[in-house]
C-alpha cells in the first residue's frame, strides 16, 4: 500500500496507483466496519481539527466519523460564532491550532486555495486535508465517487477504462465536478459535461473532456450520470432564464430517468433540489445511489486519514 | 564642485567624459577634469528614468509606502521622476492634497514626485473633481487618473477629456469593465478553470479601451491607455494610432516578463490588478513596445504591507513592488531577447514619458546646459533579487529570488548622488 504525502489538498496531489490505493484501503476498512469492533485504534493520541468556514454538516460530520472510527481525537472549529468571525485571519487561526497541537487540518474554506495556502504558507506543520475550497476542489468527494462506482461496477479493478460518466449542471462552480473531472480521468474513464455554455468554465477545453449541451443526446450512453446542485444564488445572476427552464433542459426528471441504460447509476452530492436539478422520482429510483455515496464517504475519509497519519 | 564622469559608455556605443556642475551637465568630451573624478570603466551612462504610475500611499497608509521610502526605491531603481496615483487616503482629488504629496517629495530631496490628480471625487465615478485647481496648484497636475477604478460612466469620461484640453492635460484610464470583472481574481483561461477563481476576460480590459478611443477621437483630446495587458488592446492601440487619435499607452515590467500560471500554488505575490496574462500576451505586449504601440514602460509600483499578501488569495490585495526592479525586467523582456536596443529603452523608460507628461529637466537626453538627472548601470551585472534589502517599506515583490540583468550603480538627481551601490551589493 503506497503512502500519502503529507497532504491532500489536490486530486493532483495522487497518482492513479495512490488513488486505487486509497479506494482499496477503504473497501478493507468496510470489512472492519461490518464487523463487531468497529473502532479502530490506529489514530489513537492524534489530534485532528475540523476547521470549517462554511456551514457543511455533512462533511464535517463525515470527517468526524472517519477520525473517531480509527480513535483520534477530534476537534470541531467552526468560523460561525468564532474569532475568525471578528475578523481573525487564516493565519492567525492556523498558529493557533499549531500551537494546541493538531496533527491534521480538515479545512472547508470559501476561498479558493485556502487548503494550499495552509499547507504552503509555513503557518502550520500539520497535515492538511482539503474538504472543499471555493470554486477549485473537493479531492475527499472525488474519491468517495469513484469508490461508489467501484462497488456498483465490480468488474473495475485498477483503472476505469471504458466507463462513460456524465457530469450535469453548475460546472463552473463546481468544486465537486473539478475533483470528479480530474480523478475520473487519472483512472482512465470517459467524462462528459453537461451544461448550459454559462456554467461552464472558460478554458474548460484544456480539460481533456467532452462537453455536451444536450442532456438527452449524452443520456442514453451514460454508465455514471452525476447531477450537481445548483445554488439558488445562480437565479439572480443571469446564468439561466428561469430555474423551470433550467430543470427543463437539465434535470433528471422521470423521462430522462427511463432513457438510462438498466445498469447506469445516478450520483449527487448532496445536498439535493428536489424538483430542480433531480426529480423525487429520480433521487430515491432504484439508479440512485446517493445514500450509498454518503456511507462510503466516511469509508473513504478513513482510508484517507489512515495513510496520511497511519504510520508515524 | 564639479563632478567628471570618466570612460562613460553612452547608449549609442561612444565613450566619453561628462562633467557636471551646479546641477548641470557642463561638458561631454574627452580627458576633462573636475574637483571630483569617478572612472566608471565603461558603464552606461544613461538619463535618469521616468515613471507614469506609482503608489506611494501617502497620506493615508504610510506603514506600506511614504512618499519618502518611494522615492528612495525609486533612485535605487534608476527613476529621478515619479509619479504618485491618487488612491491615497485622503483621495487625491483637491489642490490640497496634491500640494502635500508634492511638497513632501521636495522634503524627501531625492527625485522629482509629481502627483497625478483623481479624475473624479473620490475616485467615486460620480463627479469631476477640480481637475482645474489641481493643474494651477504648485503641483501643476497634468494627469489625471481614477487609478484602481475605471471611470467608467462614458459620459464622464467625455467630459474628463474634453476638460483637460484647456491646459494640455490627459486622462489616464485603469480600463476594466466593472460588470465584466466582478469579484474577479485572475486573468480568465484555462489556469482560472483550473483553480477554481474568478476570471477577469481579456474583453473587459478591451471594451473600455475601445470605447475610450472612440471617446477621445470624437473630442479630440489625449487619452492615456494605463498599463496595458492584452494582445488585443495593444492591436486597438495601434489602429488608433495609426489613424491618428492621440492616444498612448503604457505597460508594466511585470506584464512583459510573467503569466498567470505563476498562480498556480495561490501565491498572492503574483495577485496584480490588471491580472498576469497568457503568454501570448506578453508577446503582443513586447511587440507594441518594440514597435512604438506602447509608448512607455510604467511600474504601477504598489506597496503592500505583509499581512495583505500573506493569506488566502480571494482576501489578499491586488499589486506588486515596482520601481527597484523595473529597469532589469525591461533588460530581460525587451534587450536580452534582441526586441529593443538600449537606446529604445531610454526612450521607452525616460524620454518617452517626459514628453507625454511635459515633465520639465526629466528625459530630455544627456546634453550640455542640460540637468544632470543621470544613472550610472552596470549592463552585464546579474543580480538576485531580495525583498528584504528593498528600501520599499514593502516586501511584494514577485521578483523575489529571481536572477535578473543589469544593476543601477549610481543615481544623479541635479547633479546630486542620491543613490549608490554599495561594494557589498546592497545601496547606501
Amino acid at each position: 500500500m503506497s503512502k500519502l504525502d503529507r497532504h491532500l489538498l489536490s486530486i493532483n496531489d495522487l497518482s492513479a496507483a495512490e488513488a486505487i490505493s486509497i479506494l482499496d484501503t477503504a473497501f478493507e476498512l468496510s470489512k472492519v466496519s461490518d464487523g463487531p469492533m468497529k473502532k479502530l485504534p490506529t489514530l489513537r493520541g492524534r489530534t485532528i481539527v475540523n476547521l470549517f468556514f462554511e456551514d457543511s454538516t455533512r462533511t464535517r460530520i463525515s470527517f468526524e466519523s472517519a477520525a473517531k472510527r480509527l480513535s483520534a481525537d477530534v476537534i470541531n472549529f467552526s468560523a460561525k460564532g468564532s474569532s475568525v468571525s471578528k475578523g481573525e485571519s487564516l493565519k492567525d487561526t492556523a498558529q493557533t491550532l499549531q500551537a494546541m497541537g493538531a496533527d491534521a487540518v480538515i479545512i472547508r474554506h470559501g476561498a479558493s486555495g485556502a487548503a494550499q495556502r495552509l499547507a504552503d504558507s509555513g503557518w502550520i506543520s500539520a497535515s492538511v486535508i482539503n474538504a472543499g475550497d471555493g470554486t477549485h476542489e473537493h479531492p475527499t468527494q472525488a474519491l468517495l465517487d469513484a469508490y461508489t462506482i467501484r462497488s456498483k461496477f465490480p468488474e473495475l479493478k485498477s483503472d476505469f477504462a471504458g466507463l462513460k460518466v456524465a457530469i450535469v449542471g453548475d460546472i463552473l462552480h463546481s468544486r465537486v465536478a473539478r475533483s470528479n473531472v480530474l480523478l475520473l480521468k487519472k483512472l482512465g474513464a470517459e467524462v462528459t459535461l453537461v451544461s448550459i455554455p454559462t456554467l461552464l468554465p472558460v478554458g474548460v477545453e484544456a480539460w481533456g473532456v467532452k462537453v455536451s449541451y444536450d442532456f438527452d443526446l449524452t443520456i442514453a450512453d451514460s454508465d455514471v450520470v452525476m447531477m450537481l446542485r445548483i445554488q439558488s444564488e445562480r437565479m439572480n445572476e443571469s446564468y439561466f432564464p428561469t430555474a423551470r427552464e433550467y430543470s427543463r433542459g437539465f434535470g433528471l426528471d422521470q423521462s430522462r430517468l427511463a432513457s438510462l441504460k438498466t445498469n447506469a447509476i445516478v450520483m449527487h452530492p448532496g445536498p439535493m433540489n428536489r424538483g430542480l436539478e433531480i426529480s423525487a422520482e429520480s433521487a430515491d429510483s432504484h439508479q440512485s445511489v446517493v445514500l450509498a455515496q454518503v456511507a462510503n464517504g466516511v469509508l473513504v475519509r478513513m482510508a484517507v486519514l489512515y495513510q496520511l497519519l497511519g504510520s508515524n | 564642485m564639479s563632478i567628471v564622469l570618466k570612460n562613460s559608455k553612452l547608449v549609442d556605443g561612444s565613450n566619453v567624459d561628462i562633467k557636471f556642475g551646479e546641477g548641470l551637465i557642463q561638458e561631454i568630451g574627452s580627458n576633462l577634469s573636475g574637483d571630483e573624478v569617478v572612472d566608471l570603466k565603461g558603464n552606461l551612462v544613461i538619463p535618469g528614468l521616468v515613471d507614469l504610475h506609482t503608489h506611494l500611499r501617502e497620506p493615508g497608509r504610510e506603514d506600506s509606502e511614504t512618499v519618502a521610502t518611494g522615492s528612495l526605491a525609486a533612485v535605487r531603481g534608476g527613476y529621478t521622476a515619479i509619479s504618485p496615483m491618487a488612491n491615497t487616503t485622503p483621495v487625491a482629488d483637491t489642490a490640497g492634497v496634491v500640494e502635500q504629496v508634492f511638497m513632501l517629495g521636495k522634503e524627501a530631496g531625492l527625485c522629482d514626485v509629481f502627483p497625478i490628480g483623481a479624475v473624479t471625487q473620490g475616485l467615486e465615478g460620480l463627479k469631476l473633481a477640480e481637475l482645474g485647481a489641481m493643474n494651477s496648484s504648485r503641483a501643476n497636475v497634468r494627469i489625471f487618473s481614477d487609478d484602481g477604478k475605471c471611470v467608467f460612466d462614458p459620459l464622464l469620461m467625455r467630459r474628463a477629456l474634453e476638460y483637460v484640453k484647456s491646459f494640455d492635460g490627459i486622462i489616464a484610464q485603469h480600463a476594466q469593465e466593472p460588470r465584466l470583472t466582478a469579484g474577479s481574481q485572475m486573468n480568465e483561461g484555462i489556469i482560472s478553470s483550473q483553480l477554481g477563481l474568478t476570471g477577469w476576460p481579456a474583453v473587459a480590459e478591451e471594451a473600455i479601451i475601445a470605447r475610450d478611443i472612440l471617446l477621445a477621437e470624437h473630442v479630440d483630446s489625449r487619452l492615456h491607455v494605463c498599463h496595458l495587458t492584452t494582445a488585443g488592446g495593444v492591436e486597438l492601440v495601434r489602429a488608433a494610432k495609426a489613424r491618428g487619435v492621440k492616444v498612448t499607452a503604457e505597460v508594466t515590467p511585470h506584464h512583459l516578463l510573467l503569466t498567470d500560471d505563476l498562480v498556480v500554488g495561490y501565491n498572492a505575490v503574483y495577485k496584480v490588478n490588471p491580472p498576469l496574462r497568457t503568454q501570448k500576451d506578453v508577446l503582443a505586449l513586447r511587440a507594441g513596445l518594440a514597435d512604438g504601440t506602447i509608448d512607455v514602460v510604467a511600474t504601477d509600483h504598489a506597496p503592500h504591507p505583509n499581512e495583505d499578501k500573506d493569506c488566502e488569495w480571494q482576501v489578499a490585495a491586488f499589486g506588486m513592488l515596482g520601481l527597484e526592479t523595473a529597469l532589469s525586467v525591461v533588460v530581460a523582456a525587451m534587450i536580452e531577447t534582441n526586441l529593443m536596443s538600449w537606446a529604445d529603452l531610454v526612450d521607452r523608460m525616460s524620454l518617452a514619458p517626459a514628453r507625454i507628461a511635459g515633465y520639465a529637466n526629466q528625459g530630455i537626453g544627456i546634453k550640455v546646459g542640460q540637468v544632470a538627472n543621470l544613472v550610472v548601470i552596470d549592463a552585464s551585472a546579474k543580480w538576485t533579487v531580495d525583498r528584504n534589502r528593498m528600501a520599499s517599506k514593502s516586501k511584494n515583490t514577485p521578483f523575489h529570488d529571481m536572477k535578473l540583468p543589469a544593476r543601477v550603480l549610481k543615481t544623479y538627481f541635479h547633479g546630486k548622488l542620491v543613490h549608490e551601490m554599495a561594494t557589498d551589493g546592497s545601496a547606501n
